[in-house]
């Protein structure tokens, strides 16, 4: 069962360029398979090299609804999945005084008085959906077993109701910093997919796109720049958002070349941590920051 | 369609051979991969089709790997099941096969000079294919001759034309980003060589057997390198690995302190609280835990064979260090010094930690060979106070003392004072006790257990600490 939303590799990056999400081979490859082989998609990768921004990118070049699972330490099952709305469950029993109690259970107990959460409101739309499940790794392991069923068969299992399954296969996305490491199982039920700092090449055309009025030699420095920074053993490597801030940063402070006295006032923007600072700044000859 | 034939009928001939070959090779190699995995696999191929190698390179990727960290050995072992041109022997594009001659070297140099300042990936492909036919031949019967990426890199030597590429590059109107140059064109040489091994390991592969060299010459993932036989580039690779692992183990220490925090039935209590109810002990009494976190003490032998796996666990502890309420950290050679503060300050630049070490630490005496008997006599007499009650010791090394006294009493006072007492061993323990090597003598006192490897040693950290 395929989602359908697209027809070839290419399709698929030609469409997410027209978002302005520029995706590497690995990344239209794997959405592409994604689609067609009807299996989720689980996006590793540090921070900022736009994990969230795919699952965006596509649900707006398809014209779904995207459906969002933002986890978090403790979230559970009546925060992912479904919950019963007891308050209006016990109006209901109030307003009912006369009926006998078989009448009253098989009433509250139907869709009326269920609420549903993210997983159950993906299963069940009718329409195209994307669901997107942000940073998998931050929600206990319990959750990891309950995100199971909903991944493999597409279905949401309510004792009171029964099974619900998809009429319509969501495309899912989730999302991993490998703060924890996923289980086994979970992995098996995913395509994998791991977004590195991008090459050269293809950073130099995000950040023309996202800075349009950068001029196209400065864009080739900020990237060699940053490409470097990223092979030196930093705490925390520039990741693409920060490429793109920097560029606006220089758009912004009007430079149009970049030279010692601009990159050292603006190397906070790029690195996060006074001992990366200092260690950038030693590797590229600058003079004391 | 069945999974019999995921490939469909459009893939070239022996595709499934291709992918079941490289399956196999990759479960060798430690990777968990299932037969549902093989069939997405294939379902997968089918549906990128074979017209772009590196498309179909990603959804094998996709599908049969479950993370990043797989992705290097996976990329060698796909190299050789899937080669570039259908497993041609690669000097075509018009040229005479070279015969090795001093003018050919010449002339290859000059090219690959050339592609390597114009980062031209087809071009380098194709001299990588070149330089291996024409330099890495060797041997001349049907059994004895192969292909040596060794012998094709130490004729070419592709790292002396640094200086050639900068001046070709250097042309150009001088900019900021051009002091980054250096590093940038170092490593279009790595990788460079990368594809001349990688081609190098293809032709062998023609000759021997894919299956062969893609479970012998292909080097597995860095976390299962052992600590004594590490180069260089393996323990940088590694270092690389310290924070990730440490950030993985403290998620799993919080869960066993959470599991343990729920704590286990106070037995007395509970009897005496039964009295009330006529000793039906109807509520259990819990255990309460004492706050408080351990301390950790390490004690590391950084002399030169096992340098390697004490650093990186120094790192590793390092990094550790808020799960604890104080981390020491002990060296030594055949003099133990405090290093504690030089590891601190050592996490900004984490591949000089050795040579620092070394050199600011007081660590030999009047020669330089390690000493473990006179160390922890030392260690035992100086630094008593930094072993108590709540302390966990860690000792390092590969109890290879040179042939001096092992000196077993200083162990077991140390180890009489402590809460607990591990010993890390980097050797197999088929050689302890063999050479000069005391490891069953100090096992008799304190607990001593092999760790050889990064999984290992996460492993062990992972069980053994304290909470």
């Amino acid at each position: 069962m395929t989602t359908g939303f697209f027809s070839s590799v290419d399709d698929v990056a030609e469409r997410l360029a027209t978002t302005g999400y520029l995706a590497s081979r690995a990344v239209a490859t794997t959405v592409f398979l994604a689609d067609r082989l009807g299996k989720p998609l689980l996006v590793e990768g540090p921070a900022g090299v736009g994990k969230t921004e795919l699952a965006k990118a596509v649900t707006e070049v398809t014209g779904a609804r995207l459906v969002r699972l933002q986890c978090y330490e403790g979230v559970d099952e009546s925060r992912a999945l479904y919950e019963w709305n007891h308050a209006k469950q016990l109006l209901r029993i109030t307003a009912g005084r006369g009926e006998s109690w078989d009448e009253t259970r098989t009433d509250i107990f139907s869709e009326e008085f269920l609420l549903a959460r993210p997983l159950l409101t993906a299963i069940r739309s009718e329409e195209p959906t994307v669901l997107l499940v942000d940073e998998t790794d931050k929600a206990d392991i319990e959750v990891e077993g309950l995100l199971l069923e909903v991944l493999s068969d597409f279905q949401v299992t309510v004792p009171e109701l029964g099974t619900i399954a998809a009429t319509r296969r969501p495309f899912v996305v989730l999302t991993s910093n490998a703060s924890r490491e996923l289980s086994e199982a979970l992995r098996r039920r995913c395509l994998f997919l791991h977004i590195g700092f991008p090459e050269e090449e293809l950073e130099r055309r995000i950040v023309t796109r996202k800075v349009p009025g950068l001029d196209a030699a400065l864009a080739a420095s900020v990237v060699r720049v940053v490409g470097a920074l990223r092979a030196m053993d930093l705490r925390k490597a520039p990741s693409v958002s920060e490429t793109i801030d920097w560029a606006r940063t220089l758009l912004a402070l009007g430079a149009d070349r970049l030279d010692e006295g601009v990159v050292r006032d603006s190397l906070g923007v790029l690195l996060k941590h006074q001992e990366d600072i200092v260690r950038a700044a030693a590797k590229l000859d600058l003079d004391a920051v | 369609m069945s999974p019999a034939e995921p490939a469909g009928t459009t893939a070239p001939h022996g595709t499934v051979e291709r992918l079941t070959g490289l399956v196999a090779a990759l479960r060798d190699h430690g990777f968990g991969i299932g037969t549902g995995e093989t069939v997405d696999a294939g379902h997968a191929l089918e549906a990128v089709g074979f017209t772009d190698r590196e498309r179909v390179r990603e959804a094998l990727a996709a599908t049969l790997l479950h993370g990043e960290r797989q992705r290097p050995v996976f990329d060698r072992v796909f190299d050789l099941y899937f080669p570039l041109g259908g497993g041609n022997d690669g000097d075509d594009g018009g040229r005479p096969a070279l015969d090795g001659t001093a003018a050919d070297l010449a002339e290859l140099r000059e090219r690959l000079a050339a592609a390597l300042a114009a980062d031209d990936g087809a071009a380098l492909a194709q001299l990588a294919a070149e330089a291996v036919g024409g330099f890495g031949g060797y041997g001349s019967g049907p059994e004895t001759d192969g292909w040596s990426s060794h012998q094709t890199l130490s004729r070419l030597r592709p790292e002396t034309l640094l200086a050639r590429v900068r001046e070709a590059r250097r042309s150009e109107e001088p900019e900021f980003a051009d002091r980054l140059l250096d590093e940038e064109i170092r490593r279009r040489i790595e990788a460079f060589r990368e594809r001349v091994r990688t081609e190098a390991r293809q032709r062998v592969a023609e000759r021997q057997g894919r299956d062969r060299v893609a479970r012998r010459a292909v080097a597995g993932t860095a976390d299962g390198v052992d600590f004594l036989l590490a180069g260089r580039a393996q323990l940088d690779e590694l270092r690389r690995t310290v924070r990730p692992l440490a950030r993985k183990l403290a998620t799993r220490l919080a869960a066993r302190r959470r599991r343990a925090a729920r704590g286990e039935i106070d037995l007395r209590r509970t009897l005496r609280r039964s009295l009330s109810t006529g000793g039906v002990p109807v509520r259990p009494v819990l255990r309460r835990r004492r706050p408080g976190r351990p301390e950790l003490v390490l004690l590391c032998d950084v002399s030169g064979s096992v340098a390697g796996f004490a650093q990186f666990t120094m790192l590793l502890v390092q990094a550790l260090h808020d799960q604890f309420s104080r981390v020491r950290v002990f060296a030594f050679v055949n003099r133990v010094d405090e290093v504690t503060g030089l590891i601190a300050r050592g996490a900004a630049d984490p591949a000089g930690l050795g040579d620092r070490i070394l050199a600011e630490a007081e660590l030999t005496g009047r020669h330089g060979q390690s000493d473990y008997g006179t160390a922890l006599g030392e260690f035992a007499d100086r630094y008593a106070e930094a072993v108590g009650p709540r302390t966990v010791l860690f000792v390092l090394g590969d109890a290879r003392t040179n042939r001096a006294d092992p000196n077993l009493a200083a162990l077991k006072r140390v180890a009489d004072r402590a809460r607990r007492v591990h010993w890390l061993n980097p050797e197999q323990p088929s050689l302890w006790g063999t050479g000069d090597s005391e490891a069953p003598a100090y096992a008799e006192i304190v607990d001593m257990r092999p760790c050889r490897n990064a999984r290992q040693l996460g492993a062990l950290i992972g069980r053994l600490l304290p909470v």
